[in-house]
């Protein structure tokens, strides 16, 4: 079977199309994220506090930490990874505080930003850029 | 079950009634983003720790959806309130099914 120029170019260009489908429909964008969580209502800009380091030298890992009192529920995502999702924090009733701690990945220089659900219903919201110096997403 | 997955947790050993104390948590895994490639260009499939829970006698103190955008040998630092005595359980649940799980108790005094 042979192909001739056109042909080859009209099954390789199908083929790349169809690689780059599974991608698309896996990769929720930030905006995605949010409206999922807050169901698109409006977000304030005090109620939660977002800490994080100006400068990560490794993306690997960089601390974090959220705090927002009276919060249910604390959504973090880092708006520049592949993946935004990073972790929902909900609070249970024997939570003395609603702060958590961990460590995440960025791949690179971004905006992370953590929304809060808080006691009354609302939402805040509070973002942080990081400068990252080596990636943490290998490649 | 990924190899040599071994959680540890900070507990105080008591505390007084009502108060709040500070838990921190370590499992060691290595929380496979799914977004590297080996060495002939092969995607490394995607192999996390997803959730994250802490009891305290059967009442939740935090419950965490983790994704791959967590490090690897995930940390964990929050507050809890000890009402009376009893035990922590932590439970970590992992993509391919297993569960890790670790307690600790807590004295009133």
């Amino acid at each position: 079977m042979e192909f001739t120029r056109r042909e080859t170019l009209a099954v390789g260009g199908a083929a790349a199309l169809v690689a780059m489908l599974p991608k698309g429909a896996y990769a929720a964008t930030t905006e995605e994220w949010i409206a999922e969580f807050t169901g698109g209502a409006d977000m304030a800009d005090a109620g939660i506090d977002l800490t994080a380091p100006e400068i990560a030298e490794n993306g690997n890992t960089v601390p974090i930490e959220v705090s927002a009192e009276g919060a249910s529920e604390i959504l973090v995502l880092a708006t520049g990874n592949p993946t935004p999702g990073v972790a929902t924090f909900k609070f249970g009733p024997l939570a003395a505080s609603q702060y958590a701690s961990t460590r995440i990945r960025l791949a690179g220089t971004q905006e992370v930003v953590a929304i809060a659900k808080l006691a009354d219903g609302s939402f805040a919201k509070a973002s942080k850029t990081v400068k990252v110096t080596i990636g943490g997403c290998g490649g | 079950m990924a190899d040599g997955v071994k959680p540890r947790v900070k507990v105080p050993k008591s505390a007084s009634a009502g108060e709040a104390i500070t838990l921190k948590t370590l499992i060691s895994h290595p929380m496979e983003s799914g977004q590297r490639k080996d060495g002939d260009g092969n995607v490394i499939p995607r192999s996390i720790i997803n959730r994250f829970t802490c009891e305290f006698n059967g009442e939740s103190v935090i419950d965490v959806t983790m994704e791959p955008a967590i490090s690897t040998n995930p940390y964990f630092e929050f507050e809890a309130t000890v009402p009376e005595a009893g035990e922590f359980k932590f439970t970590w649940y992992d993509d391919d099914g297993s569960v890790y799980e670790e307690t600790k108790a807590i004295a009133i005094g």
